[in-house]
């Protein structure tokens, strides 16, 4: 093989593969960013950055499973307050409650919400955009009469609580192990087992799921059974990573969990995406929250730079997307 | 001899239900519509909530509070639109709050009433029109753009005002949201929105231009081969919205006399609950415009009842969002309930029809 082939062949898999063409986008903004602020690739910085985006990553992936199979969670952002609260309020109560009973409440609290969702979309049949509109108003509200409307503050919490997200291994904390855990379990799920393919199944083709044997409604339960277990885990970590319990927490987070969707390469039409361009979505957006004030916008404009970037990024999916159908299309009209 | 009189019996019950005259018939075809249904929750509502507390029968209390829910009714008409063409806006509450900040801007900067009005509006449709030609123009999913739009809506007057109040208005401008009809308790808002209802009721209900959204929301793709002009249609619906939009921010605006940039927070949800508990299927193609009045009068009146009633704020979240769950869930229930009822009157019919040729 010469090298004009490899070359050839490596440019064919970076224009193929979404993944790697946002590798390339994340590296130039990189350097944009490192030429504008030095800081910026500091250990310290570095660090702080991939712990940021620890959480954005787990809900992110909750969001693709929906996506995946033509819906979208709004509830994540309150499902993830409710079973925060929770922990947080478990830990302030019973200060002697070891560690992954509390994990275990946050993840069983995210599940029944899950599950609600679930059956209402899966046995109910109520659009999941609708569904989780309002379960998003039911979660959040029950989160406000669950804390009586006060908040949970760091001293309140015990030292074990708080520095569970903050202990090393290997260097790295356990949050970022947390996420690194769920994502290989959420790429393999994904890609190899009978589960992760229906969930891809249903979304490109309901239809066609059905004549091969896949149950729709159970697909369905089962992917807000994920987004409601992850996004439950993902309440206990936010707790305990800001060190707070705060009723408003992490509402419009579901706007950022889809943004990563989307940034990521997921078809919002359901069927297609990978969970590492979701990660990398998360990572890309991790980075430019972490660069907007060293590019001189103040934290305000934050929501209008993301928004702007899903649109951006919507658009070149589309746009892909549609080059793609036109040239198979094309490709089956010359070999006829 | 037992079998005879048993068919007999079975053709007189079948010709009983396929009887369209029939009195029982009439009141179980009446009684099933939603917005029959709706009307009798609301009347329910008023028998409960004022025999518990008198209050809420007063008609200036009742007056004075549609003032504070017309926002949500006014955006909920274009909504019906939308969301017949089986298009959802979900930006709706941001584009409330980048016109407010238009017109936030526009007071403080000192320009007269007229002008501020027409900031609010103009700003309202262009973002609604931004949001038609993104969804139509690259066909992208109308969730995906408006979820977009409605951080870049916000993103903007968040990113300007900061944690900045615009708090000066002139006194001529209150009038919108603040102002009642010479004399009497009536809120010119409750004007202006039975104004706008009437009209949008006859734009959809009684002009060919809304038979063909109710087509559009069927099948788009049937609309399209029989020659409507689907994407011009929906792109007319997201301006529309805008625009109303603009309206509603001008009223909001002029009725708290503050403007920041986290206003009409959840305005969205509201507004697609009106519609969706007004009936319209959220599938597209059915709903009327009389059913999202009145769903929009009920929400309102039933958070006053309740707010009368003491209960916390908190419950009326959950109760609203309750609500569009169950908005959805009971049509579902009461179609399929008619769609048995239709099989059974087929079986009846075809039972009638066979009865008669053996007779024959």
């Amino acid at each position: 093989m010469n090298g004009k082939t490899a070359l050839n062949k490596i440019g064919k898999w970076i224009g193929g593969r979404r993944e790697a063409s946002l590798v390339i986008l994340l590296l130039i903004s990189c350097l944009l960013i490192g030429v504008m602020s030095p800081d910026f690739f500091s250990s310290t910085n570095v660090d702080t950055i991939i712990n940021d985006i620890a959480i954005l990553a787990i809900v992110s992936i909750a969001q693709f499973f929906v996506i995946l199979s033509n819906g979208i969670d709004i509830s994540v952002g309150a499902i993830i307050a409710f079973s925060g609260m929770a922990c947080g309020m478990i830990n302030q109560d019973h200060p002697g409650t070891p560690i992954f009973v509390i994990i275990l409440a946050g993840l069983g609290l995210g599940l029944a919400m899950g599950a609600i969702n679930g059956a209402l979309v899966a046995y109910g049949k109520i659009p999941p955009i609708i569904t989780t509109l309002g379960t998003c108003s039911i979660f959040r509200g029950s989160t406000f009469l669950l804390s009586k409307n006060t908040w949970v503050t760091a001293h309140e919490m015990t030292d074990a609580f708080k520095h569970f997200p903050r202990g090393r291994f290997l260097g790295i904390t356990t949050l970022v192990w947390c996420a690194l855990i769920v994502i290989v379990i959420a790429y393999v799920f994904s890609r190899y087992t009978r589960t992760g393919r229906a969930i891809y199944a249903i979304g490109g083709n309901p239809t066609a799921a059905k004549f091969v044997g896949v149950s729709e409604s159970k697909t369905r339960f089962i992917v807000f059974l994920i987004s409601g277990l992850l996004s439950g885990f993902a309440g206990f970590l936010w707790t305990t990573r800001y060190a707070s319990a705060v009723n408003e927490m992490a509402s419009g987070f579901e706007m950022q969990a889809v943004a990563s969707c989307v940034l990521g390469g997921v078809n919002f039409a359901g069927g297609s995406g990978g969970i590492i361009g979701v990660v990398l979505g998360a990572l890309f957006f991790g980075i430019i929250n972490n660069a907007l004030p060293s590019l001189y916008l103040n934290v305000f404009w934050q929501l209008f730079v993301q928004g702007l970037i899903v649109l951006i990024a919507l658009m070149v999916n589309t746009i892909v997307d549609d080059r793609k159908a036109r040239k198979l299309l094309a490709q089956r009209r010359v070999s006829k | 001899m037992t079998d005879k009189t048993n068919k007999k019996q079975d053709l007189v019950a079948a010709s009983r239900l396929v009887d369209e005259t029939g009195l029982k018939n009439r009141l179980i075809e009446f009684f099933t519509k939603w917005e029959v249904l709706l009307a009798i929750i609301f009347v329910l509502m008023f028998i409960v909530f004022g025999s518990i507390t008198p209050k809420f029968l007063r008609l200036k209390n009742l007056l004075n509070q549609s003032g504070t829910f017309m926002e949500k009714s006014i955006m909920a008409l274009p909504m019906i639109f939308i969301i017949m063409c089986g298009d959802i806006d979900i930006s709706v509450a941001s584009i409330v709050a980048l016109s407010g900040f238009g017109i936030g801007m526009a007071a403080e900067a000192g320009a007269p009433t007229p002008v501020i009005v027409l900031v609010g509006l103009a700003i309202g449709l262009v973002c609604g029109l931004v949001n038609g030609l993104l969804v139509t123009g690259l066909n992208m999913p109308a969730i995906a753009v408006t979820l977009a739009t409605q951080s870049i809506y916000r993103g903007i007057s968040k990113g300007v005002l900061g944690e900045h109040a615009c708090t000066t208005f002139p006194e001529s401008f209150q009038f919108f949201g603040q102002g009642t009809l010479g004399g009497s308790h009536i809120p010119f808002s409750l004007l202006l929105y039975a104004v706008l209802a009437v009209i949008m009721y006859f734009v959809l209900q009684r002009t060919v231009y809304g038979r063909r959204l109710y087509a559009i929301g069927s099948c788009a793709e049937a609309a399209r081969f029989s020659g409507i002009k689907v994407k011009k249609a929906r792109v007319i619906n997201f301006a529309l919205m805008g625009l109303f939009a603009g309206i509603a921010a001008v009223i909001l605006a002029s009725r708290i006399c503050s403007v920041r940039s986290n206003i009409a927070e959840n305005y969205d949800m509201e507004t697609i609950t009106l519609v969706v508990l007004g009936g319209v299927a959220i599938t597209g193609g059915k709903g009327t415009v009389y059913g999202v009045v009145i769903s929009s009068f009920l929400v309102g009146f039933l958070k006053f009842g309740l707010t009368l009633m003491k209960v916390n704020g908190t419950y009326q979240t959950i109760a609203v969002g309750a609500l569009l769950i169950i908005a959805v869930l009971l049509p579902r229930l009461l179609d399929m309930f008619k769609a048995n009822r239709k099989l059974a009157k087929q079986q009846a019919q075809a039972r009638l029809e066979e009865a008669g040729a053996v007779s024959k």
